[in-house]
Formats: structure tokens, C-alpha cells, sequence
């Protein structure tokens, strides 16, 4: 069973939408023990890293997360979902994160002709997929793929073990999009 | 580089695309969703759906039409017209919109940009506005609403900054002397606002050509353009106008 992590983060909406469109059912869920069942695990997220994090704490999701990484089951996270992935973001003044991998999250800096939030189709690996955000995660040791904006590189694809986690929204980038669910879904 | 953006714009009448040229001609286009489907896969970056009858009637929205949008197409779309509260914005939002456009009920009520912005995030509230040229304004363009019919006073780019301001995370600028016209973007205003405000803007109004949306990028700063009817008479088609931009040196999507 496939369980979309529902923290109140966000529109599970066009997740469930995309993986049905690639034949593959899905389960929305916010209960820690439903996570923990689960052969697999999408976390999509939308929105502010504090207000995301004080959810995950307080619906013990944090402790679900960690439990099926630990335990190796195949783990994607989506947008926010890759953010809080990290150690440290300084977003709304400086937010501690899930820890599962290293480096921080910072805002993109003001530069001119540069839009904040960055919105709209950007190169990953040769290849253009739809982006929302105005912060972004450094590159590191797990970066596998990466980013321009704003003078900054970022990291737009990662992947440590059996955790894979995308800054932009796979779901929401056609027909290249669904081919990288796809792919994930067969490792 | 981020590329930019071309966004094909559906008036949706009682379940029907629409021409809409300033509400007169109201030829039957097609079905919203097939339209979706073709555009998607012919490379649109984006959509945007205008409930037109939702607008003018006071009717809620067309929440079938959104669904089945949302289970169709999988590049985001936003949905504008009729909006009149953070309960309708949830709505369309579930059924699986991206974004949601306020235009008049934004400028009745400049908190549901912050209300909106706070409970879904700013990059799902997008701020649709209507200016005309106007000696009244400061910068030479005046805010309309309720479908260009009625004058507000309000200079067009005060009111986008503080649309900014109050947490809009893009803002649409669909001039009301170009519309329909297909004559070329307002580039003036466009650029105003896309110099005014430090969030992505979309220029919106008067595309006929794909000369006109590589006009619009190079000289008024735009991050996204919005085509309608040079699109939807079949003059032109997305490919062509993402190959008059790539050759013209702009950062353009050319697989999909």
C-alpha cells in the first residue's frame, strides 16, 4: 500500500491524481500507525517549514517518518517534503527539521529580475519540471540533482538509500513528471 | 534558467468554452476538459480557467469542471471567477486547482488576499486585475472590476504592490484596451508591474501573434503570458509560439 502522508501541509489532490494516472492506488492518511504500515511512502508538502514541522510533532509523524526510512521502505518526498528532510531552514526565523539528512534550507536571495517564489519550469539533469518556492535546499552529499535560480544552485533531486526526494512537483510536470513516479515506483 | 511561462486561458460559460470578448460573441469553443487535454499535451506550461458564469451570475463554481480538469490534466492549472470567499478558495483547491484567481472580490475585500495567502500559501493566490489607461492614475492605469464595467479610482500599480504586499504570489495583468483585440500586449502597464512588484506577473490581454508574447517577454518583463483566442481559432498553435520564442533567444519549454 502507497500512503500519501496527509500533515495538513498542502493539496494531496494532484498526488493522488498522478499516481492513479499511472494506474497506482493510493491511501491519504495523517495516522502515524497507517504510515508505519505501509510499503511505501510519498510526503508532499506545500507551504511554511514551522507551521509543517509543529503538525508532524504533534500528530507524531515525525517518529512514523523516521521509523520507515529507518527501516529502508521506499520513501518520496515532495516540494516541502524534501525541505524538511534537512537539518535547518530559515524560513519564519529559523526552524529546526526532521534531521534525516544534512544541510540547511535557506531563501533565495533578492536579485534583480529574479521573482521570488520561483514559479514555472526549470532544468534538472537536462530535463524541465515544474517548480513552487521560495526557499531551496544546498547541495550535499545526496544532491543528484541540481538547479539554477537566482544565482544560487540548489538542490533539486536527492537520494540517500531508499529515501528519494524532488524540490519540485513531479506531479504537476506532465508527462516527465509521471515518468519519475513511475521509475520510483519500480525501485 | 527558468523558462517562460505560456498559459492558455478558457472562459468557461455553463460548462462551455467561451470566446469572451468583453462579453459579447458568445460562440461555443468546446468542452473545457478536451480543450485541457489538447493544450496539455501540446505544451502549455500552465492553465487558467475563468468561470465566467460564476462571475456574472453570483453562481458558485463549476466544482465538476475543476475535478474532472484535475483528474485529466497533469500540468498546474488555476481557476478565477466567482471567487467569494476562503471557503470557495478551499474548495476549488481540493477538487485539485493549483491556484485560485481573485479579481473583484479582492479589491471589495483586500484581507482575502492575506486570509487566503495565510491558510494555503501565497503561491496558490493569484491576483487577477483589470486596468485601462487612465489620466485619473499616478501611473497612467486605473483599476476596473466587474468585467471592465466599473471604474474603481485605484491606481493599478499601488494596488499591485499592495496585492504583493498582502501575500499574492503572482499577479495576472489583463489589460482591458488590449483584450480581445489580438493586437499585442499592453507593454506599458505590463512592465510597471512586473518592475513594481517582486513576485512572478503574467501578462494577460491582446496576444495575436507569437511575435507579440516574444514582445512581451523581451521588453516588458513578464514572467508568463497568457494566450486565448489567437490559440483557441486554431490560427496558431503552442508549438509554434514556443518556437518563435526559443528562436528569438528566450527561455522556453520545448518538450513535454
Amino acid at each position: 500500500m502507497i500512503v500519501l502522508v496527509d500533515y495538513k501541509a498542502g493539496n494531496l489532490t494532484s498526488v493522488k491524481n498522478a499516481f492513479t494516472a499511472i494506474g497506482a492506488e493510493t491511501c491519504i492518511s495523517g495516522d502515524p500507525d497507517v504510515v508505519r504500515s505501509a510499503d511505501r511512502v510519498v510526503f508532499p508538502g506545500v507551504g511554511a517549514a514551522a507551521s509543517a514541522m509543529a503538525n508532524l510533532r504533534s500528530f507524531g509523524l515525525d517518529s512514523a517518518l523516521a521509523d520507515v526510512i529507518r527501516q529502508g521502505r521506499p520513501f518520496l518526498g515532495i516540494c516541502l517534503g524534501m525541505q524538511v528532510l534537512f537539518e535547518h531552514s530559515e524560513e519564519d526565523g529559523g526552524v529546526d527539521l526532521l534531521g534525516f539528512l544534512p544541510g540547511r534550507v535557506r531563501r533565495f536571495p533578492d536579485v534583480p529580475g529574479f521573482k521570488v517564489p520561483e514559479i514555472g519550469w526549470n532544468q534538472v539533469n537536462g530535463k524541465e519540471y515544474y517548480f513552487v518556492h521560495s526557499y531551496y535546499a544546498e547541495v550535499g552529499p545526496y544532491t543528484v540533482g541540481t538547479t539554477d535560480y537566482a544565482g544560487v544552485t540548489f538542490t533539486s533531486a536527492v537520494q540517500k538509500d531508499n529515501l528519494t526526494a524532488y524540490q519540485f512537483h513531479p506531479e504537476k510536470s506532465g508527462r516527465m513528471g509521471l515518468a519519475l513516479l513511475a521509475d520510483w515506483l519500480k525501485g | 534558467m527558468l523558462t517562460k511561462r505560456v498559459i492558455p486561458c478558457l472562459d468557461v460559460r455553463k460548462g462551455r468554452v467561451t470566446k469572451g470578448v468583453k462579453f459579447k460573441n458568445n460562440v461555443d469553443l468546446g468542452d473545457p476538459v478536451e480543450m485541457a487535454v489538447g493544450y496539455s499535451d501540446g505544451g502549455a506550461d500552465e492553465l487558467v480557467f475563468y468561470d465566467i458564469t460564476a462571475s456574472a451570475e453570483h453562481r458558485p463554481i463549476d466544482l465538476g469542471m475543476v475535478t474532472s480538469v484535475a483528474s485529466a490534466v497533469r500540468i498546474p492549472f488555476a481557476v478565477g471567477g466567482g471567487i467569494s470567499s476562503v471557503a470557495d478558495m478551499e474548495r476549488v483547491i481540493l477538487a485539485g486547482a493549483e491556484k485560485i484567481s481573485v479579481n473583484s472580490l479582492a479589491v471589495r475585500n483586500p484581507e482575502i488576499i492575506r486570509e487566503g495567502a495565510a491558510t494555503f500559501g501565497r503561491q496558490c493566490v493569484v491576483l487577477g486585475m483589470d486596468p485601462v489607461r487612465s489620466e485619473k492614475c499616478p501611473s497612467g492605469y486605473e483599476i476596473t472590476t466587474r468585467g471592465f464595467r466599473e471604474l474603481t479610482g485605484m491606481d493599478a500599480v499601488e494596488w499591485a504592490r499592495r496585492a504583493a504586499d498582502l501575500g499574492a504570489g503572482e499577479i495576472v495583468v489583463n489589460s482591458v484596451d488590449a483584450d480581445g483585440t489580438r493586437a499585442g500586449f499592453e507593454l506599458e502597464i505590463t512592465r510597471l508591474i512586473a518592475e513594481a512588484v517582486d513576485v512572478p506577473v503574467v501578462a494577460s490581454g491582446g496576444a495575436g501573434c507569437p511575435a507579440h508574447l516574444v514582445t512581451v517577454f523581451r521588453e516588458a518583463r513578464a514572467d508568463a503570458a497568457i494566450v486565448a483566442g489567437m490559440i483557441h481559432s486554431g490560427e496558431f498553435t503552442l508549438a509554434e509560439i514556443k518556437h518563435e520564442m526559443a528562436l528569438a533567444g528566450l527561455p522556453t519549454r520545448l518538450s513535454w
